[in-house]
């Protein structure tokens, strides 16, 4: 085998430079999702009607609705914003920034302690 | 010897998906840390590249389906409206009601968050392949936010050890 013949057999790492924008999509689905199922889960908390609507499963109860509708979003909103995003080159800094900050939001409104302050007083 | 259905579908949950989700952690952890220039050869990067997509895709896989089994096979049972089910038997003493009102209110649902950026980091990875290595930037993103999923599901993970500890599914 030549030279030749062995750097054509090397599979190559050299493409061309790929827009972050479907990373971008991702992301952000992920990080928006994450603030949903908080939001869903202090209302939930807030308000029995809300609580109700949200017991898809009965056995499941309300965790029913909030994690299929979460996920859902999340599916949904990314083959939205994926062919929106493909060609844009945005700032991969400020998109994991932004992620981070909507996944934070979705973590203070999850925790307990949180959302349990909405529950109405018994 | 014996595990009721119920107490397997706790094993497959926990202890099953739990230990996969680990070692697909560890592999992609490790993947993403070594993928820097300078540490690897043109074929290397690819091989290991190819691993690497394994690796995030298994965790985020097992991500869904531990919390699929866990809040859809599992918590039924937990919070069945009986008073011999572990809900039931938690909230009866104050003194462990704790482990129903703040640790399996605070699992339920902060474990729904881990493979949603487990997804994000996969699909990051398969996007760029085998040029992920010449954006480090976003490979170190990447590590965080794959860290932070599995940081959540082993909250989620280690209050579900706790709470079976203190009431198990049977």
């Amino acid at each position: 085998m030549s030279d030749t013949d062995m750097t054509q057999s090397e599979p190559s790492t050299q493409t061309s430079d790929k827009p972050f924008g479907p990373v971008a999509a991702a992301f952000l689905s992920a990080g928006i999702s994450a603030v949903l199922l908080g939001i869903l889960t202090t209302l939930s908390e807030a308000s029995g009607g809300i609580k109700t609507a949200l017991e898809w499963f009965k056995s499941v109860g309300s965790l029913s609705g909030k994690t299929i509708i979460s996920s859902a979003v999340f599916f949904v909103l990314w083959a939205i914003l994926h062919p929106v995003l493909k060609d844009k080159a945005l700032d991969p800094r400020k998109v994991f920034m932004w992620t981070g900050v909507l996944v934070a939001i979705g973590l203070v409104l999850t925790f307990p302690v949180f959302f349990q302050l909405f529950a109405p007083e018994e | 010897m014996h595990l009721t259905d119920r107490e397997w579908w706790a094993v497959i949950h926990g202890m099953g998906l739990g230990a996969l989700f680990l070692l697909a952690f560890g592999g992609g952890l490790a993947g993403l840390y070594s993928l820097r220039i300078g540490l690897l050869t043109e074929r290397g990067i690819i091989e290991r590249t190819r691993r690497l997509t394994i690796g995030v895709w298994a965790m985020a896989v097992a991500a869904w389906l531990t919390v699929i089994t866990g809040s859809y096979i599992v918590y039924p049972w937990y919070r069945a409206d009986v008073p011999t089910s572990p809900r039931s038997r938690l909230l009866e003493d104050a003194s462990t009601a704790d482990w129903h009102n703040f640790a399996m209110e605070w699992k339920e649902h902060i474990a729904w968050i881990a493979p949603l950026l487990a997804t994000a980091v996969a699909f990051a990875v398969t996007y760029y392949g085998t040029s992920l290595i010449r954006h480090q930037g976003v490979r170190k993103a990447l590590m965080i936010f794959f860290t932070l999923a599995f940081v959540i599901a082993a909250i989620a993970g280690a209050l579900g050890a706790f709470i079976t500890k203190a009431a198990p599914v049977n």
